[in-house]
């Protein structure tokens, strides 16, 4: 118990702190001070994450057990956190993403009124507390609890500005299709408990334990976990949500769409990944999913022209990404997308807010163009956010893609084609959206225009740092085949993973191999960025689309889709329950109860005859029953 | 068969039959008349029992004081004829059956209790004499004794209110 | 005696009452019946001091007194029940000329 992790709790408990203070001040705290208090929270568990990141490195991993959470019979489960490698570098990427974008917001919601400003920061707060009692947690009930908290906080904040009514439905429509996936990440707990006797991750996740589970046992629950993890990480069917949680402030959508919240349904696979290599099926189920998620999300992004709704198709892409090296049992490469992801898609949602704001709220990529003559810092990092996310060699981005592809390849070659082309997608529309946005001239009004100007340091700041980690964020895990021992993400990562390679036993690819497909893939997105850059800088992507374009504009009718099948149907459900259950059965009990009470006392009023002689007799007529009861029936 | 046994017999038939004859008079003058007979067949019982003291106060409040009030009302109503309308007979004749149910029920009820082989002592004991009763009511019971005496100030108040001609 | 003999005497004449007031309608006979019901009940009662008497005869010198000092009680209330109660037969009578209870209806109301 002496171990100095134990102190590991401050990491919460600064932004919970903050979210107190914040919440409950935010009527007479100013503004500043506000911006200190929220950024400084989470600055501080920063610290202490960087410090236990050094702990954990040095070897010392720890599960720090504080008190009894919930201890029936024999069910106990602790309040306990568990740190170690992969809870760790979580950590570093949740607070240290989350600090830049803590200072981003103070510069960006600086518009708001004083009490909305406090709100903001207390909802963002909220959300760090959340996210990292998720990820810190030792077991799935606490893992659970931080994750209602981010859903929570995502319904929240995406609903800030709740005075608009389509808002709050995206923030309505992002919590109910997570509910979903927390009903069935919450049966697969139960399930685990009920087969497995607990819920700490050291208990289940050692071969005695997972032995008692049958095949079907581990099947079912893994595949239940995979739906929750679904619903947060925005994977088919249950992606519809992130899109359209863009209603949020734009700092919003780059801490919890991007770089955090959606990479829960990641991390909860990646602890769990002991579990899902004995379970080979949902493993494949995952990879297909994935992939297929990747691919419908990048063919959509193709054709969108708002700012941010390429972005969040772009994510969701990635996101399938992950799954698909997750599906494929390369953790590791899905916790460093995870991480890089982080880094660059913070930055590409960043950059977009800062282009937003200095276009006076305008999100329409067709009346932008031609902002790199005004916006320098942010057109420059904007672009090596493009860079890294297309995957151009040395920036972060080719090292983890390069690894799920390899990955990929090494499951099946078909997976392989298809993860190529969905990056090629990626590619193209990532500079589709930069050409269009950055290069040609400027299509907005001459009074948009005049207002054009460079974002203040408050916000550059924030995205030169994770322009800089973009870049470099990469060579933490340089493949084998470039040079030895250079991985060191991988060694870092090893015991975690250590247990799933032995039962997976992965395919080690020849280098030449995999030089081969690093040169096609490199060699391709090269050609795919060039062809799309030259394209759009020239004649910008404003025309109305037409044909197959207009399809995925609509983004596959998916949304109408649900609508018809899922929607409808249940609101004509309710109808029906409304105007016949409800009236007819459930009224009709009630009045008839009424009805009843007052029939049986209009039969019983003859009893109140106001004969005193018949209220004796009636007196004497009970004395009698209850001695007959007394004296002759009880004995 | 000793005397007391005689004096038992005669007594109790005196008192049921004097009861029945309170019951079933047509003439509630008749009725009052009876009802003093049968007090006086139970204060005769409390004399065999010992119990001069209630014997006594049992005739002088009750055959004395309460009857004489009701005969006296009787009288000044001129109800000294039967006024009763026969009517609502079904009534009549459930009640009666009640009431004789109700003690068949009890004498069934009570004929096996566990004290019925022991006995009332009769001609002697002297807790009923006025000496003894007076000191148990004067320490022990000294306080409903006073809340009786409460009770008398209130009826009498109530009955002054009541028979007040508004 | 043996305590049986009262015990069936004043069930007797304790149902004897009861029969009464449930067939008699002239409500003075109806209080008489009250009355002979608390007579069977005083009877009883001072047996039963008695019996107990005898049964504690060697060791509590005034063992049976509490009974009939009940007794005592119960003409008290029964004496006062009486006064107020004749009081409202009277009140009765002056008001609808009938000491008849099935006129005295009203409770329906």
């Amino acid at each position: 118990m002496n171990n100095s992790l134990q102190l590991a709790w401050l990491i919460p408990f600064f932004p919970l702190l903050g979210f107190l203070i914040n919440g409950l001040g935010r009527k007479s705290l100013s503004k500043s001070l506000i911006g200190i208090i929220g950024s400084g929270s989470v600055l501080a568990s920063f610290i202490v994450s960087v410090w236990v990141f050094l702990q954990v490195k040095g070897g010392n991993t720890f599960d720090a057990v504080y008190f009894d959470f919930i201890s029936v019979a024999n069910l106990n489960i602790p309040f306990a956190f568990k740190l170690d490698q992969l809870s760790s570098i979580f950590l570093l990427i949740i607070t240290g993403v989350g600090f830049l974008i803590h200072v981003y917001s103070t510069s960006y919601m600086h518009e708001e009124k004083p009490e909305h400003f406090g709100r903001y920061f207390a909802y963002l707060n909220l959300f760090v507390f959340s996210m990292l009692l998720l990820v810190m947690g030792a077991n799935f009930v606490i893992m659970f609890i931080g994750w209602e908290g981010v859903g929570l906080c995502s319904y929240l904040l995406i609903g800030f500005w709740f005075k608009n009514t389509e808002y709050n439905k995206a923030a309505s429509k992002a919590f109910i299709m997570n509910r979903i996936g927390d009903l069935a990440f919450l049966i697969a707990i139960f399930w685990l408990l009920l087969k497995a006797g607990s819920v700490s991750y050291n208990e289940i996740f050692t071969t005695a334990t997972l032995d008692k589970l049958n095949g079907t046992d581990k099947i079912a629950i893994t595949l239940l976990l995979f739906i929750g993890a679904t619903g947060k990480s925005a994977q088919i069917p249950l992606y519809t949500w992130l899109p359209d949680a863009m209603a949020g402030p734009t700092p919003v959508s780059a801490l919890i769409h991007a770089a955090t919240m959606v990479t829960a349904g990641i991390y909860m696979i990646a602890r769990s990944n002991m579990l899902y290599s004995m379970a080979p099926l949902t493993l494949n189920i995952i990879a297909v999913i994935g992939l297929a998620t990747a691919l419908l999300a990048a063919t959509i992004a193709l054709k969108q022209n708002d700012i941010k709704k390429v972005l969040a198709y772009s994510t969701v892409s990635q996101l399938g990404y992950m799954f698909l090296a997750l599906g494929t049992g390369s953790y590791v490469a899905a916790v460093f997308h995870v991480m890089t992801h982080a880094f660059f898609k913070a930055l590409l949602f960043l950059g977009s807010g800062s282009v937003i704001h200095a276009m006076g709220g305008e999100q329409d990529i067709r009346k932008m163009g031609g902002l790199n003559k005004y916006m320098k810092t942010t057109h420059l990092t904007f672009l090596i956010g493009c860079l890294a996310i297309a995957g151009i060699p040395g920036l972060s981005g080719f090292f983890s893609k390069d690894e799920i592809l390899a990955g990929a390849f090494a499951k099946s070659p078909i997976l392989y084609g298809i993860g190529l082309f969905t990056a090629l997608l990626t590619a193209f529309y990532m500079f589709r959206l930069y050409a269009t946005t950055f290069r040609g001239s400027f299509r907005g009004t001459h009074e948009q225009e005049h207002h054009l100007h460079e974002s203040p340091a408050a916000i550059t700041i924030p995205l030169i740092i994770l322009a800089i980690l973009s870049v470099i964020g990469g060579y933490v895990g340089v493949p084998e085949f470039i040079m030895h021992g250079a991985h060191t993400l991988k060694d870092f990562l090893a015991p975690v993973f250590a247990e799933s390679n032995k039962i997976l036993e992965p395919h080690e690819l020849s280098h030449s191999t995999e030089w081969l497909l690093t040169g096609i893939s490199t060699v391709l997105i090269v050609i795919t960025v060039a062809y799309a850059w030259s394209r759009f800088s020239k004649k910008a992507d404003t025309a109305e689309a037409e044909g197959f374009g207009k399809v995925l504009q609509n983004k596959w009718y998916v949304d109408e889709l649900y609508d018809k099948i899922i929607v409808q149907p249940l609101n004509g459900l309710a109808g029906f329950l409304n105007s016949v259950i409800e009236t007819k059965v459930v009224d009709g009990i009630v009045n008839g109860v009424g009805r009843l009470v007052s029939y049986s006392g209009r039969q019983l009023r003859w009893l109140q005859s106001g004969q005193v002689g018949a209220y004796v007799l009636l007196m004497v007529i009970s004395m009698l029953l209850f001695f007959v009861f007394q004296f002759f029936i009880r004995k | 068969m000793n005397i007391t046994h005689i004096l038992f017999w005669f007594l109790s038939v005196l008192a049921v039959f004097s009861a029945l004859m309170v019951i079933t008079s047509k003439n509630p003058v008749h009725s009052v008349l009876w009802l003093i007979v049968t007090f006086f067949a139970i204060s005769g019982h409390y004399i065999l029992l010992n119990a001069q003291f209630l014997a006594i106060v049992n005739i002088i409040v009750y055959a004395g004081a309460i009857m004489v009030l009701f005969l006296f009302v009787i009288m000044l109503m001129n109800l000294n004829k039967s006024t009763e309308p026969i009517k609502h007979r079904w009534l009549q004749w459930a009640g009666a059956i009640a009431g004789l149910c109700l003690m068949l029920v009890l004498v069934a009820a009570l004929k096996d209790t566990e004290i019925k082989g022991q006995a009332a002592l009769v001609n002697s004991g002297d807790i009923g004499l006025i000496k003894n009763l007076g000191r148990e009511l004067f320490t022990t019971y000294v306080v409903p004794f006073e809340i009786s005496s409460i009770l008398f100030l209130s009826a009498m108040v109530g009955a002054a209110v009541i028979g007040k001609k508004e | 005696m043996p305590i049986n003999y009262y015990i069936f005497l004043s069930i007797a004449l304790f149902a004897i009452g009861i029969v009464g007031v449930l067939t008699r309608r002239n409500a003075i006979i109806i209080f008489m019946c009250i009355e002979l019901m608390l007579n069977a009940v005083n009877l009883m009662l001072v047996a039963f001091s008695k019996m107990h008497h005898l049964a504690k005869a060697g060791t509590v010198a005034t063992a049976g007194t509490d009974g009939q000092l009940f007794v005592f009680f119960i003409m008290v209330v029964a004496a006062a029940e009486v006064s107020v109660g004749l009081a409202i037969i009277v009140m009765m009578y002056r008001n609808i000329h009938s000491v008849d209870v099935n006129f005295l209806n009203r409770l329906k109301h």
